[in-house]
């Protein structure tokens, strides 16, 4: 459904191939394009539109640079433009000079304060230091309890305090706060992380608490934690939350999913303060310090071809993709057997759909993410089942399957003729495209080698 | 009309659903109808300019690019063809467009051929499933029904103590296992006690997983297997929770979610936010799958079955002449 930005763009150039200037004319189209692909990043129509004049300004005042196409250059002021707001890296930390440091942990309703505030404490054990954890959340079911099962998975001192029997409400919340500090003083303990109850920004009792917390604690640290899934509305939260806290940095959770994430940059430009960490899964070691420039590929839908090649390295097996790759680009091309072991490989990586969405739409892979909306994962079952169906022989010559075969493996596999005769005719597709890379084309060479360049300049 | 389809018999002086939402609603003055406004105002008569104008309002509702400018197309060619003149018949024609779109998808749950009725709560991490199943409790014990609640969600920390809390609120007994327990098991016995017990209603929550990860969802489709084994006709309802400050991402969620575990409804939530929950717009749109409840606070008895003209009216805000 969605169509890559790229692809958008150069179809707005396309008639411009060549001329290599932009102009207030020809830029108009494109300028949408950009709208379209940052509002369905989820970025705020606001933030959107603010970041679209920057853009033609940009553009409209830029050199002639011969070297790169319209669509590279436009694509080159946005990406610059994205990632100027999110700012340089930002997972740096304030101490206090007197410990213990206090970080405040603030946000909405479930978008992930106690979850983060176990990984913020393992990062920081980590990093040589002692935190404390202390949650002040007496409102909901189990909350208390929630992050005392966090602390001791991951060995961290909890301040557990006791209610005493006394009800819900400002009061106690400031008593465990003032307790908690005052343990963590005593423990030696240099940092406390106070995990507070999710509140809507327009529920003013709650907003008044958080204020009287920061007056009680005077955090170095007041982290919002936001959800990556949040729409349009990002702004609203973090807006209030900001005017009355001062907010220090954003933690956005859930990136682990397919969202793209835009919300980061409404953040970012309502709160003028840094994303400093993301949040990659449920346990406590699922904590990256937050990478604009990675950011900025997954919002435009450009692909995030550092998180994938991480990805891979950590769960393909390399030396059988290696020799898939090699036989793929060879004369003799990869046999369905081969097709197969690359086809589980891929799949111990997560759904297709989040794969296919992290290509870039450049080169040998141009369509791909545009496709990853089609995708039905159950297909793949199918393709295997009909894969399985085959002989050893069969998957190593496909040529010989001639239609009874054909007949016998769809029945073998609980799939129709038509499916089997698919798949060969896709297999066969597929093998002369990755044949046509390696005997090389020049863009599809230069967009590998611009992957492994990332590769480099990345670790 | 509201009133009487949200009043229940034992609380007849508790605000329906319109009221509730209102109230919600009008802490943000910030909201569509200002934009329709300023778009009236604009217009000498509604123009091109203006229709623009709304579709890019309709996007900052969460409705998104695709279903906000198939809203305004067909705006467009009723505007004309009915000769709107001014904001206020604009505004209608919108509310019933909107509107319309959800109530297409409506549908009355399936039927249960004998009890217990299975209800299956499912979602992406941390959108309300607990505490909504924890409402639902109360809102079937209201109806005079009795209810058994299964704590399937053996993985995150004290899931099990929260959904217990909420038992313990609601006056229903839960089924459950020790955390990191399979929570298919956990599942066969709340089926088979509910059955042993002849209970109306088992509600089933469910662990949160974003629905990219394959592993994750397929562990709720051998859920729904299971309940398919002990119950012909069951799940009878898989809620997918759905909180209303959800994106575009939300789109992707309800297609996977119902791919795999076969979701018949929408439970939106944390409306009692500024978020008005446009995304289940154009989920309907694109996928079908009709809003059964909406979530409005963090209280037992903060949900409410859902009413498209009422959530429609509190997604586009007031009129400006009934504001204050
Ligand atoms: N996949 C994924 N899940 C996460 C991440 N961070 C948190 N979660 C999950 O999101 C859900 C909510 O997380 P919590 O830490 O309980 O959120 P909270 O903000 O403390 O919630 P409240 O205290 O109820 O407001 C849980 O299921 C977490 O496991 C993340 O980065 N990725
Ligand atoms: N304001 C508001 N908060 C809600 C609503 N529904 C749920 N919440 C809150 O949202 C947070 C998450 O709710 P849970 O019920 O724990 O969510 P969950 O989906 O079970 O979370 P996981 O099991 O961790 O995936 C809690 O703080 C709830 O109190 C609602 O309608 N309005
Ligand atoms: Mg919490
Ligand atoms: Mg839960």
């Amino acid at each position: 459904m969605f169509e890559n930005l790229s692809e958008k763009l150069q179809r707005a150039f396309k008639n411009l191939r060549g001329q290599g200037t932009v102009t207030e004319e020809n830029i108009q189209e494109a300028l949408r394009e950009i709208r379209v692909a940052l509002l369905e990043a989820d970025v705020n129509l606001n933030v959107a539109k603010e970041l679209i004049e920057h853009i033609r300004e940009k553009a409209l005042g830029q050199e002639v640079m011969t070297s790169l196409s319209p669509t590279e250059q436009v694509i080159k002021i946005v990406r610059d433009e994205l990632v100027a707001l999110l700012g340089k890296d930002t997972a740096r930390f304030q101490f206090a000079s007197r410990p213990p440091t206090v970080i405040l942990m603030a946000g909405l309703q479930g978008s992930g304060k106690t979850t983060t505030s176990g990984k913020l404490a393992a990062w920081l054990q980590k990093g040589g230091h002692r935190p404390m954890l202390v949650s002040v959340d007496v409102y909901r079911p189990a909350a208390r309890e929630q992050l005392k099962v966090v602390a001791n998975s991951i060995k961290a001192k909890l301040y557990e305090g006791d209610t005493k029997g006394e009800p819900a409400g400002t009061p106690l919340v400031e008593r465990l706060a003032k307790e908690a500090r005052r343990e963590a003083v005593i423990t030696g303990c240099d940092t406390l992380i106070v995990d507070t109850a999710g509140r809507l920004h327009v529920d003013s009792d709650l907003m008044d608490e958080m204020t009287r917390l920061k007056a009680l604690l005077n955090p170095q640290e007041i982290l919002f934690v936001a959800d990556a899934m949040t729409g349009q509305d990002a702004v609203r939260s973090a807006e209030e939350f900001h005017k009355q806290l001062a907010l220090t940095g954003t933690v956005l959770t859930k990136m682990d999913g397919d969202a793209r994430g835009g919300a980061a940059l409404s953040i970012r430009h309502v709160t003028g303060q840094p994303v400093k960490f993301i949040g990659t899964g449920e346990k406590p070691d699922a904590f990256e310090p937050f990478h604009p420039d990675r950011i900025v590929s997954r919002i435009l839908g450009m692909g995030d071809i550092m998180s994938l090649i991480e990805k891979a390295e950590s769960t393909l097996d390399k030396k059988k993709s290696e020799e898939f790759a090699r036989k793929a680009l060879s004369g003799d091309g990869f046999s369905l057997e081969d097709f197969r072991d690359q086809l589980r490989q891929i799949r111990k990586m997560g759904s297709l759909q989040s794969i296919m969405k992290m290509l870039p739409s450049v080169g040998p892979f141009s369509g791909m993410q545009q496709m990853a909306d089609q995708v039905d994962e159950k297909q793949f079952n199918r393709v295997e089942a009909i894969i399985n169906s085959m002989t050893p022989y069969e998957r190593n010559h496909h040529e010989v399957i001639s239609g009874s075969r054909r007949r016998r493996i769809a029945n073998g596999s609980g799939t129709t003729v038509q499916e089997v005769n698919q798949l060969l005719r896709q297999y066969a597709q597929m093998r002369k495209m990755f044949k046509g890379i390696g005997k090389g084309n020049v863009l599809q060479r230069r967009a590998m080698g611009m992957m492994s360049g990332m590769r480099g300049s990345g670790r | 009309m509201i009133q009487t389809l949200f009043g229940s018999l034992d609380q007849p002086q508790e605000k329906g659903f319109f009221d509730r939402m209102k109230q919600a609603v009008t802490r943000t003055r910030d909201s569509l109808s200002e934009r329709i406004d300023s778009v009236v105002a604009m217009t000498r008569g509604v123009d091109e300019a203006a229709l623009e104008e709304l579709e890019m309002s309709l996007i900052a509702s969460d409705l998104g690019v695709h279903v906000s400018a198939e809203v305004t197309e067909q705006l467009r060619e009723r505007a004309r063809r009915e000769q709107i003149r001014d904001g206020a018949e604009l505004r209608e024609l919108l509310k019933s467009s909107l509107k319309k779109i959800l109530d297409d998808q409506e549908k009355p749950p399936k039927t249960v051929a004998a009890p217990p009725e299975v209800i299956l709560m499912v979602g992406v991490n941390g959108t309300g499933k607990t505490t909504t199943t924890g409402k639902l409790a109360a809102y079937y014990r209201r109806q005079g029904k009795t209810v058994l609640l299964c704590a399937a969600d053996t993985f995150r920390a004290a899931a099990i103590e929260q959904l217990e809390v909420w038992g313990e609120r609601t006056g229903v007994e839960i089924i459950k296992t020790r955390q990191g327990g399979d929570p298919s098991a956990v599942l066969f016995d709340a089926l088979e006690a509910a059955k042993a017990r002849k209970i109306d209603v088992l509600i089933v929550d469910t662990a949160g997983r974003l629905h990219t990860k394959t592993g994750l969802m397929a562990e709720l489709d051998k859920m729904r297997r299971t309940t398919q084994r002990l119950i012909p006709d069951a799940p009878h309802e898989v809620l997918l929770v759905l909180d209303a400050t959800t994106g575009q991402n939300g789109l992707q969620q309800a297609r996977l979610f119902t791919e795999s575990a076969g979701v018949t409804g929408i439970v939106l939530t944390k409306l009692d936010g500024t978020a008005k929950g446009g995304i289940a717009i154009a989920i309907a749109r694109e996928l079908g799958v009709p809003v059964r409840f909406a979530g409005i606070g963090e209280k037992v008895d903060d949900l409410l079955p859902f009413d498209s003209g009422a959530f429609v009216e509190a997604l586009l805000g007031e009129p400006a002449a009934s504001r204050s």
